[in-house]
């Protein structure tokens, strides 16, 4: 399936880019972090968590397509 | 299901004074209203490394940042009785001394509005995917993270 993955702050620094779209054929948030690594090995030892059609997500969720995003810790306020 | 409208919480750059005397001047017809609270963030000059912050560059996941701010909305209404409330974001550029968080709180009596505040600041800080971006002076920069 194709994934919409949107990326921010530190990790879009690593990333070169916003956002973009990934073709997964897996079935896992852990599978799709790795198969991202092999793209971006130096995410590897970032500090992150992953949103699921906005919703944080841990790494044994199912992914349902749509959108993911790789968030760096928050900053707000 | 979604089906009424979110609230966008953000404003391009700095929070003015002008802005927040005027949202304080609208309450003044709503007389039930006892007590205000107000909570300002405000961006610090921090020093690290021998190196001053002179800006805070915000980005967020807009459309679930502000899912997390109605959320947020909503539970402080069931947890507390207030009459209204209010939160604004800056997005974009916020220069050291300006304000770039601005919580309104109101209720018709203060002991509520005081504890109101805490909760809706902790749970933006803790739940509400902001990114910030601290600016030095000699244009490096760093990834802030809320403690």
């Amino acid at each position: 399936m194709i994934i919409n993955v949107k990326y921010f702050g530190l990790i879009a620094e690593i990333t070169a880019c916003e956002k973009e779209t990934i073709l997964f054929t897996k079935s896992n948030v852990s599978e799709f972090l790795e198969l991202l690594y092999k793209k971006y090995p130096n995410l590897e030892n970032k500090d992150f968590q992953v949103a699921q059609n906005q919703e944080l997500v841990t790494q044994d969720a199912l992914i349902t397509g749509n959108e993911l995003a790789l968030l760096p810790p928050f900053a707000g306020g | 299901m979604k089906d009424k409208k979110i609230k966008n919480v953000f404003k391009e750059g700095a929070i003015t004074s002008e802005f927040i005397g005027n949202s304080i001047q609208k309450h003044q017809s709503k007389t039930t209203i006892g007590a205000h609270n107000i909570f300002l963030g405000q961006v610090r000059a921090d020093v690290i490394e021998n190196k001053t912050v002179v800006a805070i560059e915000y980005s967020a996941y807009e459309d679930m940042a502000n899912e997390k701010f109605d959320a947020i909305r909503e539970a402080t209404f069931k947890k507390f009785d207030l009459t209204c409330m209010h939160i604004y974001h800056s997005l974009g550029t916020v220069k050291a001394g300006e304000i770039c968080l601005f919580v309104f709180a109101s209720s018709p009596r203060r002991k509520i509005v005081f504890k109101a505040i805490e909760y809706i600041v902790e749970e933006i800080k803790a739940h509400v995917p902001v990114f910030g971006k601290e600016i030095f002076e000699d244009d490096t920069h760093q990834w802030k993270t809320n403690k």
